[in-house]
């Protein structure tokens, strides 16, 4: 058994984006860094079994379903055909396998160590590595990336290969004849739209009354419609009280709608942040409620020497989140005025249309009482839409009724993830819609509809 | 939103400080000036006072920690009124920054006015981000400013990078703005224009030592593990210093005919084995002074209130080995003859020069010897050996002119240093003690008498 003691400057617990990004962010500042990872690589849920494979799916779902509107635009097709061997040989080693290749290569290049095996704290100070290469670490700083797991379904517990949570399902075990999804959030909105273009029956259900509970209503619409016609059913302000196996399926019990039998079940009710057998109590760590690592506004823990990044550090569990928090800490480690001091954390959600926003959204401003003015503009105006088909979008901005300031953007339709950057900027820097709607923006592009969106308000 | 303070700008080009002590706690409400921190620069060692009243939410920094510029010192919690909660309470006379250092620190930028409010911002009401693009905020941290008591100048209200520099460059703006150290101005009149600092309480010095600093960063180091012997005496010395107040007495004795009748007796001494030597005379006379003066024999007990006074006199003689210091005894130096002294002297030197000193040569002592000057210099303060409550100090016997009878002469002068705890004894006590020696020295003929 190792008794070795390695001492360095930074040890990040976690090798996620969040870890990464500090771990890279820490060597380039000069810093002797480890990066100790259970799985022994980079890349975390989000590379291997969260944003990068869901992405892939979503692409190829599109794609199919661009392939079925073709004949509309005079060209056909015939229907596809799917190899899902093909399709996760593909997502492994082209996309994931690909890209984990580079996150080992960077981390070789900058002298950052992957160490494999679970950290766990022994006192502020140091930390065990458990695992084939166990060993100690004195560290003059730690932060801690250990992100979150899935949410389990309270009061249904059922231990079932044919009930997955957003990691299994991206394993694409089989395409099921029904699928349930129970959760009408982001990954189950999107998990749930690879397996419909796959040919499953997806049926989901949603215990608030709509589905991306949260977000401007007019934003959710399109994707509602669209969700309506590709899905079995969707079932809003419905719970599921109860899971079972029956013959070769799952019987769900769905309130107020008797039992329905599924072939699979995807649960998809959130994310819990992940701090358990880390060994915190023998630092000065700070957890809160929901396993939530409290922080300040440079990322530290109530221990001076410990930072906190991502998801363990609460909502939005988002991956660019992480990184910003990874990057400030390395700074703030090395002793840059660094601080998480970012202003708008942007959402995405990959379905079919997108939806994306950032800042803050019609409903908070309501509620909040604050006076301001918004602005939407429908895609149907739109020259670029109108090239690509798809006219079901919207581009909104919310600004100061009185200054002018953008202090929202949401925007839903194809490519949403990209177009709500500019938003996020405006935001960020304090821009005014009116510094917005001077900006020429390019024609035709759908870039153009935020542009537009703010010249209503000159007006 | 809590309210972070940052370490501000050192100036003459330093970019860290050393925490060396914090002074406050998570949750302690204070006012605006009350001292947070003690840094440590290259420079000096200051206090850093507080930008504003409020509680403390959270401390960032520990002792012993070094910390840059910019890097967050304290967390003050929001007043919950905005803007107007950096603002130093009430009005100015009480309150206006003093000339606080604790060392010559450098000069800062010019502290703020005295109490002036700060200025109403262009903004909404203290609620929600402040309107700046991300490279001001990080200017604003770097400058030390905070950019909710900004005015923005730029369009819809934005806090620009002029708004920043402006406020960090004196017009009242944030916490981070003010001087860190208070120093007395270089150059200014004492007095001129200064209020009487606020009376604050010294702070109680507890036997834990602060944590070192970070050496290595001055240059190579290297450690030394203490060897027993020396972990011994350090700890001793310690104790002694921590529980005794020490007054040293300084006489000298002219032992001109002490010397002589040394010298007149070397030869017949030889004989009988026996190498005479002045350290032997100094017992004997410490030892009937002593005998005079029992309280300088005695120790302290002081949870009794008693002092111990023991009837009997064995003297320790501190002798240096390449080891380090060892104080061996000799017992009942009162009743022995001089040349009996002296053989036991000789022998106990040379044991303790082999290394072959016992437990017991060590122990029972009541009064110690200190020859200070063996190696030169004209005297020492030496440290008691506790228990004992006295230690005699002598440095090397030197010619000097002395006026005697209205004339100048040469005398061999001994320098003798007494240091005694200060509990059992005052200062006429001890001088008294130390007269006896002397006269005891400088009469040998009369300290024949008593031998």
């Amino acid at each position: 058994m190792g008794d070795l003691v390695r001492e360095v400057d930074v040890a990040v617990v976690g090798g996620g984006p969040g870890g990464y990004s500090a771990g890279f962010r820490c060597a380039e500042l000069g810093l002797d860094t480890v990066v100790v990872d259970a799985g022994g690589r980079l890349g975390g849920v989000c590379l291997h079994e969260g944003c990068i494979p869901s992405k892939a799916y979503l692409h190829v779902a599109a794609l199919m379903d661009e392939a079925a509107r073709a004949p509309e635009l005079g060209v056909e097709f015939g229907a596809p055909r799917v190899s899902l061997d093909a399709l996760r040989k593909w997502k492994t080693e082209r996309v994931v396998g690909k890209l984990s290749r580079g996150l080992a290569s960077v981390a070789l290049r900058r002298g950052v160590e992957v160490i494999p095996g679970r950290g766990v704290f022994e006192e502020s100070r140091l930390l065990r590595v458990e695992g084939d290469q166990p060993q100690k670490i004195r560290f003059a700083h730690a932060v801690i990336a250990t992100g979150s797991r899935p949410a389990r379904l309270p009061g249904a517990a059922l231990e079932s290969e044919r009930i997955m949570d957003s990691g299994a399902a991206l394993e694409l075990p089989e395409v099921p004849a029904r699928l349930l999804v129970i959760g009408g959030g982001y990954i189950g909105l999107e998990m749930g739209m690879v397996y419909a273009a796959l040919g499953s029956q997806v049926t989901l259900v949603e215990m608030t009354d709509g589905l991306l509970p949260g977000v401007d209503r007019d934003l959710v619409q399109p994707l509602a419609r669209r969700v309506e016609k590709l899905f079995a059913a969707v079932h809003l302000g419905t719970r599921v009280t109860g899971l079972r196996e029956g013959g070769s399926g799952i019987e769900a019990r769905l309130e107020g709608r008797g039992e329905e039998r599924f072939d699979r079940v995807l649960v998809a009710v959130g994310r819990r942040a992940w701090t358990d057998g880390l060994g915190l109590e023998t630092t000065r760590v700070r957890v809160g409620q929901g396993g939530i690592v409290g922080v300040d506004d440079r990322c530290r823990t109530d221990d001076p020497r410990i930072y906190a990044v991502g998801d363990v550090t609460g909502e939005p569990m988002l991956a660019h989140r992480a990184m910003r928090q990874g990057k400030v800490v390395a700074e703030a480690i090395a002793g840059r005025p660094a601080a998480f001091d970012n202003v708008v954390v942007p959402a995405v959600v990959f379905t079919d249309p997108e939806v994306a926003w950032c800042g803050m959204s019609e409903d908070e401003a309501r509620r909040a009482g604050r006076a301001v003015k918004v602005a939407r503009f429908p895609w149907a105006a739109s020259g670029r839409a109108a090239t690509l088909g798809r006219s079901d979008g919207l581009t909104k901005l919310m600004a100061d009724a009185e200054s002018g300031r953008v202090l929202g953007v949401g925007v839903v339709g194809p490519g949403a993830g990209e177009l709500i950057a500019e938003g996020a900027l405006a935001v960020e820097a304090a821009l005014l819609a009116q510094d917005v709607a001077a900006t020429i923006h390019a024609h035709p592009t759908l870039s153009e509809t935020f542009m537009e969106a703010a010249e209503t308000f000159l007006r | 939103m809590a309210r972070t303070f940052a370490l501000p700008d050192l100036g003459e080009g330093l970019t860290e400080a050393e925490i060396v002590r914090v002074l406050v706690r998570d949750g302690d409400v204070i006012e605006e000036d009350v001292p947070l921190l003690e840094v440590e620069t290259d420079k000096a060692q200051v206090e850093i006072p507080s930008p504003m009243s409020g509680r403390v939410e959270k401390v960032h920094v520990e002792p012993g920690q070094t910390v840059k510029v910019g890097e967050a010192l304290i967390s003050f919690a929001d007043a919950g009124d905005g803007a107007g909660s950096v603002a130093p309470r009430g009005a100015p006379s009480a309150q206006a920054p003093a000339p606080r250092h604790a060392g010559s620190a450098p000069a800062p930028a010019a502290p703020p006015a005295a109490g002036a409010p700060p200025p109403p911002t262009g903004t909404a009401s203290g609620t929600g981000p402040v309107p700046a693009t991300p490279a001001t905020r990080r200017l604003a941290r770097e400058l030390g400013v905070n950019l909710r008591a900004v005015r923005g100048s730029g369009p819809g209200g934005r806090v620009t990078d002029e708004d920043v520099r402006a406020a960090a460059a004196g017009a009242p703006a944030g916490p981070g703005a003010e001087a860190m150290a208070r120093p007395a101005a270089v150059g200014a009149e004492p007095g001129a224009g200064r209020l009487p600092a606020a009376a604050r309480p010294l702070l109680a010095v507890g036997l834990e030592p602060p944590a070192l600093p970070r050496f290595e960063q001055w240059g190579p180091v290297e450690r030394e593990p203490l060897s027993h012997l020396r972990r011994t005496i350090a700890e001793r010395m310690t104790l002694s210093a921590a529980l005794i107040p020490h007054v040293t007495h300084f006489d000298r004795a002219d032992i001109t005919e002490l010397d002589a009748l040394i010298r007149r007796n070397l030869e017949p001494a030889q004989t009988r084995g026996v190498t005479l030597t002045l350290t032997s005379f100094l017992l004997k006379a410490a030892a009937l002074a002593l005998v005079a003066h029992p309280r300088f024999n005695a120790s302290l007990d002081p949870a009794a209130g008693e002092m111990i006074l023991k009837r009997y006199c064995h003297l320790g003689v501190a002798m240096a080995t390449d080891r380090g210091l060892i104080v061996p005894v000799i017992r009942d130096v009162d009743r022995k003859f001089l040349l009996e002294l002296a053989r036991e002297l000789a022998a106990l030197a040379r044991r303790v020069r082999e290394g072959k000193a016992t437990l017991e040569d060590l122990r029972g002592g009541t009064f110690t010897l200190t020859n200070i000057g063996a190696l030169g210099g004209t005297g020492a303060i030496p440290i008691i050996n506790y228990p004992e409550v006295a230690i005699l100090g002598v440095a090397r016997a030197r010619q000097e002119p002395v006026v005697r009878d209205g004339q100048v002469v040469p005398r061999l002068m001994l320098p003798l240093s007494l240091t005694f705890d200060h509990r059992i004894a005052d200062g006429a006590d001890g001088a008294r003690f130390a007269s006896d020696i002397v006269r005891r020295l400088e009469r040998p003929d009369q300290l024949l008498l008593e031998l």
